[in-house]
């Protein structure tokens, strides 16, 4: 009897247990299903290739390159700004704040990755965006310029604080011994500290990558909007999230343009996804490597 | 000086410059949304719905509606995930099995938040016809917040040391029994601190509640899980897209993010404290 009911309760806890493989299968069988109508009347070349997007004119073109293009441009500027930034911040912590400096600081930078990010947005919006306009002097300052600015910044306190994960699990005795045969600390740094940790911190990149090109509000808000492909970093430009979140309210539910935003979704997917397998590879390999070290 | 020497000075200084750019930065937003944002609290607007086609009045359906979203996603993210942590520590499957859970929690965590927000339109919305409501968008941020209430709870229970365990076995305790009288109660601390993350996680998301459960504007209060809700975070977008008053809706906005910025950080200040001080009593 007590047998049973012990048994029952592994399974309850069990069956609970795999509800995120179904969310994760669900939510590739939804984009899947979802998206397969459009596959039917356009070939998916042209939906990837394809330089227009005007999904509601009559016909329609589904063409979503000018939006992936968006992404990749707002995603490579955030980089520029959060990479140095980020990394920057967690040598600082790492190496040149003192214990009681770092136990402030640390937290402070997780406190602050907590701001969500349609605050984000709306401080991009009313603050960056007409500041930029008027330095460039720019008819509008809704860019993708201004989108990769806001955007570097919100993810740079998630770099900082992966990244000096990373730093503080290269053990003590490689820094010391590079210091005991003479080297200085700022060449122990960029010598043994930084390559140790190397994979630990190209994991935080990657992640980093990955949420700025999943980051829907800030994106929706700040880089105006125009369905073009991309020529420079001061005009307006629609990335792969705000063309969701914008035009699904308008969407028929079960028409073709229904289906294209699922199709883009599907797309969003599969890109974050190879990031973060990417990443968690990445990371497996550095343990094994310091934990042969240690 | 030696040349190594001054490339170390150079270093150190550039290093420090990107620490004092990103504090800088992260300064400015909230000195600007908090500077701005006070002149319109008061009590009238956490109190008052809003007025005047959005010009006027409160915010206060919207501070209700996240609430209302916030306790449904927690609700239904808590019980799955610590289920999941306690499987995964207590009752340890085989490798294969931990290394599926893990690379699917993972991978779950890595989902964009407009992805999550579709799933929850075909899913809860359309196919389970729960419509535009509370229930669709709490599910839908449930789903978002599970895998970070998962490690939080396995955090704190490979956090309690096996001998607890053991002698609870050894004086004749099952194995449910001893989860349920021992192991859960000492990581209780621990759980909690991964709920109240993910409470400041989900009243800040927007994408996934866009077409799941929020509207711009609704007359009165949701009456029920099935009703549409207003949200702090969707009112701000609200405020800065729609609508025919921008000034006086941008002070508004001012004021609605401060209230949620002021929310979440309260929120995961106190976590990450509490998480800071048992990470010190563990190892001592």
């Amino acid at each position: 009897m007590h047998r049973v009911r012990e048994n029952i309760y592994k399974w309850v806890f069990a069956i609970m247990a795999f509800a995120s493989i179904i969310f994760l299968v669900g939510i590739t069988i939804t984009l899947i299903t979802q998206s397969f109508p459009l596959f039917r009347e356009i070939p998916v070349k042209s939906f990837l290739l394809g330089k227009a997007w005007y999904p509601t004119y009559d016909p329609p073109e589904f063409g979503t390159f000018p939006l992936v293009a968006a992404s990749v441009f707002v995603t490579f500027g955030a980089l520029l700004v959060c990479v140095p930034l980020g990394i920057g911040s967690a040598l600082y912590m790492n190496e040149i704040a003192g214990y009681r400096q770092k136990s402030l600081l640390k937290p402070l930078i997780e406190i602050l990755a907590s701001i969500p990010s349609v605050v984000y947005g709306f401080f991009g919006m009313v603050i960056v965006a007409p500041f930029i306009q008027k330095v460039f002097n720019l008819p509008t300052g809704l860019t993708a310029f201004t989108g990769s600015i806001v955007l570097g910044i919100m993810a740079t306190p998630t770099v900082a604080s992966i990244a000096e994960d990373a730093l503080s699990f290269v053990p003590k005795s490689f820094r010391e011994a590079s210091l005991a045969v003479g080297a200085n600390r700022w060449q122990t740094l960029i010598k043994v500290v930084i390559p140790s940790a190397g994979s630990g911190i190209s994991t935080a990149v990657i992640l980093g990558i990955s949420r700025a090109i999943g980051e829907t509000m800030t994106v929706l808000m700040v880089t105006g909007g125009a369905a073009i492909i991309p020529k420079s970093f001061f005009q307006p430009v629609r990335p792969m999230t705000s063309t969701i979140a914008a035009e699904m309210g308008e969407a028929v539910f079960g028409g073709l343009h229904y289906n294209a935003l699922f199709a883009i979704g599907l797309v969003l997917f599969i890109i974050t996804l190879f990031f973060n397998i990417l990443a968690e590879f990445i990371s497996n390999r550095y343990r094994l490597k310091l934990g042969a070290g240690r | 000086m030696k040349k190594s020497n001054i490339s170390q000075k150079i270093g150190f200084f550039v290093i420090s410059l990107c620490l004092i750019a990103t504090l800088f930065f992260l300064g400015t937003i909230l000195y600007f949304i908090t500077v701005r944002g006070i002149r319109s609290i008061s009590w009238e607007f956490l109190t008052k719905p809003p007025s005047g086609g959005m010009t006027e009045g409160g915010v206060s359906p919207a501070i209700l509606g996240t609430f209302y979203l916030t306790i449904g996603a927690i609700l239904f993210a808590l019980p799955l995930g610590l289920a999941c942590a306690i499987y995964l520590t207590e009752y340890t499957p085989k490798n294969i099995v931990v290394k599926i859970l893990r690379i699917s929690i993972n991978n779950l965590a890595g989902v964009p938040s407009v992805v999550f927000g579709l799933f929850g339109l075909a899913v809860f919305v359309k196919f389970f016809n729960f419509g535009v409501s509370i229930l669709s968008g709490s599910l839908t941020l449930g789903i978002l917040i599970l895998p970070g209430i998962i490690s939080a709870s396995q955090e704190a229970l490979t956090a309690i040391p096996q001998s607890l365990r053991e002698a609870s076995l050894a004086l004749g305790a099952s194995k449910w029994q001893t989860i349920r009288k021992i192991v859960l109660p000492s990581s209780m601390p621990g759980i909690l601190t991964g709920v109240i993350l993910s409470i400041g996680r989900a009243a800040g998301e927007t994408a996934p509640i866009i077409f799941t459960a929020a509207v711009f504007y609704m007359h009165g209060y949701p009456k029920s899980i099935f009703s549409e809700v207003m949200a702090l975070p969707y009112h701000i977008y609200g405020l800065m897209t729609e609508g025919t008053s921008p000034e006086k809706q941008t002070q508004i906005a001012y004021g609605c993010a401060l209230i949620l910025m002021f929310f979440v950080l309260l929120l995961s200040a106190i976590a990450i404290y509490f998480r800071q001080k048992q990470r010190r009593v563990q190892h001592g």
